[in-house]
């Protein structure tokens, strides 16, 4: 059912610019699996979050002044005086950070249901390529505030370039546009805080595109194979991926209007002051997998490398996966495995907002009494207290995290793919969806 | 309407008011969230607290002008002569493309108060030009009298007298 | 096996994340908390403790610490009349111009002001105070975690030092404060201020009250807030539900 115009108006416009048609094509004839759970809801939730930020974004540019006297000011000026400023503020701040969870879900739906597999790699690498521009737009994003926070946010992540052996200084003065974090910085990253996110657009056409290109995965990860497989995205997805999004602004609204600081570090309502540092960094939330990474390494190259390479791997993914089998459903031992990966991301969360030097667990005793490193002796006896006789570090537990992250994707992916003996796989997704919905009736047939 | 309808259609009416109350609550959802977006430009709080000022007269000699600020424009605060008063009170107003007396634009007629920029495309007009002896707009000649009427030129309108109050003798308050 | 695996995994985390939670709470002091009238879902500010917030400010706090960032005609939103807030402005001077002759000029403020800043500049505050340097309040209470809770224990929590606590010369000894150290000696004792009001000047009324009022100077829209947050929300749960129905009516003619 190809689209045919009747209206001559909309005739002349299709014969010369076939948009109507596009459009058409996407919503009903684009064959989308019949079988989609919610979540493949968090793809248009994405794109709805990238648009909200884009408009939210140009309105607060309206206000805002890209200096370092005033940038702090001119925050607060949005914050009492504009009109709906409060809440076109708090929208974007907490919409950025709404953004990374719809993303993050959406890349572990992925990485369950293996939608990166053959033919989608380049889908994949479309939608990393997105998630890495997400993170240097927020990143620059949370230095415009200029407060503690942004500030020192902005040198530590800048200074992770000096590590580049022989020309990480200039690297970094260049990034600067000076000897440390000032005006010129604070000017670039304005201007490409407001350019990267059109740049995203155009990267999420691709991925659309290619979307489309291969189709959708779904759950039973098997390719549609007839038209029983397949309903038009419009109206089934439409109205599901609506429903979605309802639900997902209500949770969005209660951080808004309820919590609009809590995902926010108080230190950030101070303005910036280049002299004094705040006793306790952390990066936004969605930066803290990868900055316990970070601090995991004991050495300033290495650790930035790893970090880097904790994203580089997963354009690998593809061809580290050696199953031929997409989804998790049919995997037995990549499904534990993938939920233990899944565990092991959020406690790299966990441990990048804890201190460097702390311990998660300690082992309370008696223990000798060191003086200098000397043990004390008292009548031939050494002298005991009570103290830590064993500790968990946070660093030591970070290690471990991280090493499994690795493991995962680097060893782990490509062994089981080898040997494990998946379950069998339905003969078509409509198949899968009647055994699902009707037991009885697979009952007579078995 | 669901009760003229025969019940083996009911469904399908029921579906349809689904649809529309779906899509109406959507549409009322959208616009009210519009509304942030579009409010936002409109001048903040501190812009509007700034919409008065006050300006002393002291010491503007008859037969000249100050421009003081009110709101970010320029406003001509002139102190009139005796033939400047006589002229502008001397004119036929049914004559005037915007016809107005002079004793409307004043409060007392030695003090003409009023805002500097032309009616035409905003532009800011010369005092004691023109073919009028009032004021004239260099961007696209507008001629205007010593009452700050429009004479003659593509200006639809006299300059606009804003609101102002005399505190005392020798104080006025724009705004 | 690999099940086990995944729930002993679990079951580590969560414990980590108590264990954290238990560390993190060790190493901070646990502040007094106040069930007060702007919290919750529905809070609004309490305007008789705001007014009187004010002026423990101006006459115990503003010595030291500016509010920079709140303009006096704001007030109006703590229910202070157009002309209060005149007289408040009036009671400071600006310097304006340049005039007529090019000299800037001292004027009595106005309501478009903000509140005055008592140092011109940090390096002054720094010299007139042994070295600290007291902090602009217009953000302190969002600046801080559990800002008023934080503020009111801070303010409410000096007491002598313990025996063994070496107290430097100038500094007092708070219960609150990160090191327990802190420069600024106890700004309030009872009857510091005379309420208009009659409510007796206690400590701890005034710590409350001063609470309050920056409270609502770090986040003035508050109760906007609150008050469109809960009317969008019920408008998307309705809307949500609208829109589950018509998915169920839309998809039930596919099987």
């Amino acid at each position: 059912m190809s689209f045919e115009p009747k209206n001559s108006a909309v005739k002349w416009v299709e014969e010369r610019l076939p948009i109507m048609g596009m459009l058409h094509h996407a919503l009903y004839e684009y064959p989308t699996p019949k079988n989609l759970s919610y979540w493949w809801t968090f793809g248009s939730l994405a794109g709805v979050m990238l648009v909200v930020q884009i408009v939210s974004g140009i309105v607060l540019a309206m206000h805002y002044t890209p200096h370092v006297d005033l940038a702090f000011e001119s925050v607060e000026h949005i914050m009492r005086d504009v009109n709906y400023g409060w809440l076109l503020r708090y929208m974007h701040a907490n919409g950025a950070s709404m953004f990374f969870i719809v993303v993050y879900l959406h890349m572990f739906r992925g990485l369950y249901y293996g939608s990166y597999k053959a033919p989608r790699e380049l889908l994949w690498w479309l939608g990393l390529i997105i998630f890495v521009l997400m993170m240097a737009t927020a990143f620059m994003g949370y230095v415009l505030p200029w407060g503690q926070m942004s500030f020192w946010g902005a040198t530590v992540i800048t200074n992770l370039f000096s590590a580049i052996p022989i020309v990480g200084e200039s690297i970094v003065s260049w990034l600067w546009g000076g000897f440390s974090v000032d005006n010129p910085t604070l000017n670039r990253f304005f201007s490409l805080h407001y350019l990267l996110p059109f740049v995203i657009v155009g990267i999420v056409i691709l991925h659309i595109w290619a979307l489309h290109t291969s189709g959708s995965n779904n759950p039973t990860g098997v390719e549609i194979k007839d038209k029983q497989d397949s309903i038009p995205f419009h109206p089934y997805y439409t109205v599901k991926d609506l429903f979605g999004l309802a639900i997902f602004l209500i949770i969005f609204s209660a951080f808004l209007f309820y919590a609009p600081n809590y995902m926010g570090h108080p230190d950030n309502y101070i303005p910036a002051n280049p002299l004094v540092t705040p006793a306790h960094i952390v990066p936004e939330w969605y930066f803290l997998p990868f900055y316990a990474i970070l601090r995991a390494v004991p050495d300033k190259l290495g650790g930035v490398l790893l970090m880097f390479g904790a994203i580089a791997v997963l354009f690998a993914l593809p061809w580290l996966d050696k199953s031929r089998i997409r989804s998790a459903r049919f995997r037995p031992i990549f499904k534990q495995l993938f939920w233990v990966f899944g565990a092991v991301c959020v406690g790299l969360t966990y441990m990048g907002g804890q201190s460097a030097d702390g311990n998660i667990a300690e082992i309370h005793g008696m223990v000798p009494v060191m003086i200098d490193g000397i043990a004390q002796m008292k009548d031939g006896v050494p002298l005991m207290e009570e103290g830590v006789t064993f500790a968990v570090t946070n660093v030591l537990v970070a290690r471990i995290l991280t090493v499994y992250y690795f493991l995962h994707l680097l060893v782990l992916l490509p062994v089981i793919g080898l040997f494990e003996k998946p379950r069998p796989l339905p003969a078509s997704i409509s198949e899968d969806v009647l055994s699902k919905t009707s037991p009885v009736k697979e009952a007579d047939n078995a | 309407m669901t009760t003229t309808t025969p019940v083996e259609e009911d469904g399908v009416t029921r579906r349809d008011f689904l649809y529309v109350a779906a899509g109406g609550l959507s549409a009322v959802g959208a616009a009210a969230a519009i509304w942030p977006f579009i409010a936002q430009m409109n001048p903040s709080a501190d812009v509007l607290a700034l919409s008065t000022s006050e300006v002393d007269l002291d010491g503007i000699e008859i037969g000249s002008e100050i421009t003081a600020v009110w709101q970010g424009k320029p406003v001509f605060v002139r102190h009139r002569t005796e033939g400047e008063i006589k002229k502008a009170e001397d004119v036929v107003i049914a004559n005037l493309p915007d016809p107005q007396s002079d004793e409307e634009r004043v409060i007392k007629p030695q003090w003409l108060v009023m805002v500097g920029v032309c009616t035409h495309l905003g532009c800011i007009p010369l005092k004691e030009q023109g073919d009028y002896s009032g004021w004239f707009c260099p961007c696209h000649g507008s001629h205007y009298d010593t009452s700050g009427r429009i004479r003659k030129g593509p200006a639809p309108k006299n300059l606009v007298i804003p609101p102002y109050e005399f505190l005392d003798d020798n104080n006025i308050r724009i705004g | 096996m690999l099940k086990l695996i995944t729930s002993l995994s679990i079951a580590a985390l969560v414990s980590m994340g108590i264990a954290g939670g238990a560390h993190a709470s060790g190493g901070a002091i646990e502040l007094k908390s106040i069930s007060w009238h702007h919290g919750g879902m529905f809070g609004t500010y309490d305007r008789a403790s705001a007014q009187r917030g004010v002026q423990v400010y101006r006459e115990v706090c503003a010595g030291c610490h500016g509010l920079g960032l709140i303009a006096f005609r704001t007030l109006a939103d703590l229910g202070f009349s157009e002309e209060e807030i005149k007289a408040i402005a009036a009671e400071s001077d600006y310097v304006d111009g340049p005039d007529g002759e090019g000299e800037m000029f001292e004027r009595p403020g106005k309501p478009f002001d903000v509140f005055p800043t008592p140092f011109p500049n940090e390096n002054a505050a720094r010299a007139s105070n042994g070295g600290a340097f007291p902090p602009d309040l217009s953000l302190i209470v969002k600046a801080r975690a559990d800002g008023d809770n934080y503020l009111y224990s801070l303010l409410t929590g000096y007491t002598d030092a313990p025996a063994d606590f070496e107290l430097p010369d100038g500094m007092s000894y708070n219960a609150y404060f990160a090191g327990h150290k802190i420069a600024m000696p106890s700004p309030l004792s009872e009857d510091a201020v005379e309420y208009s009001d009659g409510t007796p000047a206690t400590v701890d009324q005034m710590a409350q009250d001063v609470t309050v009022f920056l409270t609502w100077a770090a986040e003035p829209k508050m109760e906007q807030r609150k008050s469109i947050g809960l009317r969008v929300i019920l408008f998307l749960l309705i809307l949500a539900g609208l829109f589950y129905a018509v998915k169920k009516k839309v998809w039930s003619d596919l099987h």
